[in-house]
C-alpha cells in the first residue's frame, strides 16, 4: 500500500511536469503580448509592467481585424458544410453495405497522407484561371476536401458504437421511422457530430499553406497567413509584441474549446485515428 | 467514459470481416434483392457528395501538377512555355541544393519523430497511471495540439531570439540561434515537437488503454520487472497504436512547412522540401519546376507510407476499420 502511494507521488510529479511543459510557451507568448516599450527587449520572462498597448495596436489595424473576420467566417462555413457532408457519408460507411465503400475510405486515407503543398501550388494556378483566387470560396473548397477525411473517420467511429437496434425497438413500440430516428438516434449521435465539428474547426483554423498560397490581399487572407505578414502599426516599430498579442487573440477560441470539451476532443482524436 | 476506450484490435478485425463477407460472396450479387439495391443507392446518395468534393479538389490539381511538371513554364512569361519532358525532374534531381533540402527534411523528420515517440510514451504512461491531476493533464496537453502552428512557431522563435528571448539569459549563453543552420534547426524541431507530441501521446494512451490489465497482473505475479513488463507485455499489445502514431507523425513531419516559413524563411540552409515547392511556384512563379517538386514530394510521401505499411506490416484498412 505504501509502495503504491509512493509510486503515485512520482506519477503526480510527472503530471505536474507535463502541465508545465504544455503551458510554458503559451505563458511566454501571453507575457510577451503585455510587454510595452523597452520591456520587450529586457529578455525577462515576465513584463515589468503589464500593458494593453499591443492589443490596442492589433485591434486598430485593419490587417488583423479583417483577417480575423475572414478566419472566423471561412472556418465556420467550411466546418458546417464539411460536418454535414461527412455525417451522411459516415452514416453510409457505418451502417450500409455498398460497392465503392472501400474506394471512398481509400480516397480519404490518400488525402490525409498527401502533402498539402503539392495540391496548393496547382490550385494556385487553377484558381487564378477560374477566378477563385483570393476569395472566401477559393479557401472554403480546399478546406472542405481536406477536412472531410478527418470528419468521416471520427463520425464513422462514433456511429458504429450507436446501438441502432434501438431505432427498430422504438418503431415496434409504435414510433414512426422519423420519430424513432429523431428521438433515439439523433441524441446518441449528436455528441459525435459535435466532436467532429470541433476537430474540423481546429484543423481549418490552423491552416497556413492554403492561406498563404491562395490569397494575396485582405479579401480572404486568414489569420495564420496574416500573422506571418503582419508588420505592426508602424513601419518603424518592431512588430514582435503586436504579433504576440494577435497570437494570443487567435489562441483564445482554441483554449476555450479545449477547456470546455476536453474529454470529447480526446475521444474523437483517438477514435478517429486508431479506430475510425 | 466507455466511448473513449477504443475497441481491441480483434474486435475491429471481426467487424471488418463481417463487413467484407457479403460483398465477397458472388452469389449475392447475382440475385441482388430489392433491399440490397436500395441499400446501394442510398449508400451512394449519402456518401456521394463527400466523395465528389474530396475527389474534385485533389484529383484535378494532381493531374494538373503532373502535366505542368513536363513544361518549362514561367507564369510571367506564358508565351515562352515549352515542353521539356522529364527535363525539370532531371534539373531538380541533379541539383545539390535539392539533396541538401532532402537531407534537412529527413533529419527533421527522424529527430522529431524519435523524440516525440519517447516523450509521447512517457506522457501517455503518466496520463495512464497518475490518478490525481489526470483531467488537468489531458486538458493542458490539448492546448499545444489546438494552437495554430504559426503561433507556436512565433512563441519558440521569440524565446530563442537573442534580442528578446528569455532562453539565452536563462542558460547564460549568447548564442545567435538563427544565425546558423544547426541551432536554427534545433529551434524548429523544438517547436514542432512541442506542438505535436500531444497527438502522439493521445494515440499511445488509447493503445495503453486497450491492454487488458490482467495481462500485466499475470506478468507481475510471474515476477517480471517493470521494464520486462513494459517490453514483453505492454509494447507488443499496443503495436497497432504505435504503428499508426509513428506513421502519421512521420508523414506529417516530412511535410513540415509552417515552422520553417515563420522562423527562418528557409535561410541558413533550413529549407525543407515543402518550402522548396512553395518557393519555386509561388515566389519564383516557375510553375513547371515547382510542379515537378510537388510531384516528387508527393511520390516521396506515398513511398514512406508504403514502406511503413510493408515494413511494419500495419494493416491500415484494418486500423481504419475499412
Amino acid at each position: 500500500m505504501s509502495a503504491g502511494r509512493k509510486g503515485q507521488v512520482w506519477w503526480i510529479v510527472g503530471a505536474v511536469l507535463i502541465i508545465v511543459y504544455a503551458l510554458v510557451p503559451v505563458a511566454w507568448i501571453v507575457s510577451l503580448s503585455f510587454k510595452a516599450g523597452d520591456d520587450i527587449t529586457n529578455r525577462k520572462f515576465w513584463p515589468t509592467e503589464w500593458s494593453f498597448e499591443n492589443y490596442l495596436i492589433v485591434f486598430r489595424s485593419d490587417l488583423f481585424t479583417t483577417a480575423l473576420r475572414n478566419s472566423v467566417g471561412i472556418s465556420l462555413i467550411a466546418t458546417t458544410i464539411s460536418v454535414v457532408l461527412a455525417m451522411f457519408a459516415a452514416y453510409a460507411v457505418a451502417r450500409l453495405e455498398f460497392p465503392g465503400k472501400k474506394l471512398l475510405l481509400s480516397l480519404a486515407l490518400a488525402i490525409t497522407i498527401f502533402p498539402i503543398i503539392a495540391i496548393a501550388t496547382p490550385l494556385f494556378n487553377l484558381w487564378r484561371t477560374v477566378g477563385l483566387y483570393d476569395t472566401w470560396l477559393g479557401l472554403i473548397i480546399p478546406y472542405l476536401s481536406f477536412s472531410l477525411p478527418l470528419s468521416v473517420y471520427v463520425l464513422s467511429a462514433f456511429f458504429r458504437e450507436i446501438p441502432w437496434e434501438m431505432e427498430q425497438a422504438a418503431q415496434v413500440d409504435g414510433a414512426t421511422p422519423l420519430q424513432a430516428f429523431r428521438k433515439v438516434i439523433v441524441p446518441l449521435a449528436a455528441p459525435g457530430v459535435f466532436t467532429a465539428a470541433i476537430l474540423t474547426f481546429f484543423a481549418i483554423w490552423n491552416d497556413f499553406i492554403f492561406g498563404i498560397t491562395l490569397t494575396s490581399s485582405e479579401a480572404a487572407r486568414p489569420v495564420p497567413a496574416a500573422l506571418a505578414f503582419f508588420s505592426g502599426a508602424s513601419q518603424f516599430s518592431q512588430p514582435t509584441a503586436p504579433i504576440a498579442a494577435a497570437s494570443v487573440i487567435v489562441t483564445i477560441p482554441v483554449v476555450v474549446l479545449v477547456l470546455l470539451f476536453q474529454q470529447k476532443i480526446v475521444a474523437g482524436l483517438t477514435n478517429g485515428a486508431v479506430k475510425g | 467514459m466507455s466511448t473513449t476506450v477504443p475497441a481491441a484490435a480483434g474486435e475491429v478485425r471481426a467487424e471488418a470481416d463481417r463487413q467484407d463477407a457479403p460483398a465477397a460472396a458472388p452469389a449475392r450479387r447475382q440475385r441482388m434483392t430489392d433491399r440490397a439495391r436500395k441499400e446501394r443507392n442510398l449508400g451512394w446518395l449519402l456518401a456521394g457528395p463527400a466523395f465528389v468534393v474530396m475527389l474534385s479538389v485533389t484529383a484535378y490539381p494532381i493531374a494538373n501538377a503532373v502535366w505542368y511538371s513536363l513544361f518549362d513554364f514561367r507564369l510571367t512569361d506564358p508565351d515562352g512555355r515549352s515542353f521539356v519532358g522529364l527535363g525539370n525532374y532531371a534539373t531538380i534531381l541533379s541539383d545539390v541544393l535539392f539533396w541538401r533540402q532532402f537531407g534537412v527534411t529527413a533529419a527533421i523528420t527522424v529527430v522529431t519523430v524519435a523524440v516525440e515517440f519517447v516523450l509521447g510514451f512517457a506522457l501517455a504512461l503518466v496520463m495512464h497511471r497518475a490518478l490525481f491531476l489526470r483531467k488537468s493533464v489531458r486538458t493542458a496537453i490539448l492546448v499545444p495540439y489546438g494552437i495554430i502552428t504559426v503561433v507556436s512557431a512565433y512563441a519558440w522563435q521569440y524565446a530563442f531570439t537573442p534580442a528578446y528571448g528569455f532562453v539565452n539569459p536563462l542558460f547564460g549563453s549568447d548564442l545567435d540561434w538563427f544565425g546558423e543552420t544547426v541551432p536554427s534547426l534545433v529551434v524548429i524541431c523544438l517547436s514542432e515537437i512541442w506542438k505535436t507530441t500531444p497527438f502522439m501521446s493521445l494515440l499511445l494512451l488509447a493503445g495503453l488503454a486497450q491492454i487488458p490489465s490482467t495481462y500485466i497482473e499475470a506478468a507481475k505475479v510471474d515476477g517480471a520487472t517493470a521494464w520486462q513488463r513494459f517490453r514483453k507485455v505492454v509494447v507488443p499489445n499496443m503495436k497497432g497504436a504505435i504503428m499508426v502514431a509513428l506513421l502519421f507523425r512521420t508523414l506529417d513531419a516530412f511535410r513540415i512547412f509552417d515552422n520553417v516559413f515563420v522562423m527562418t524563411q528557409g535561410a541558413n540552409g533550413t529549407e525543407t522540401l515543402s518550402f522548396l515547392a512553395y518557393r519555386q511556384t509561388i515566389t519564383r512563379v516557375m510553375i513547371g519546376l515547382g510542379s515537378a517538386v510537388s510531384v516528387i514530394l508527393a511520390v516521396l510521401v506515398v513511398l514512406i507510407a508504403f514502406l511503413f505499411i510493408k515494413g511494419f506490416k500495419v494493416n491500415l484498412a484494418e486500423q481504419r476499420g475499412a
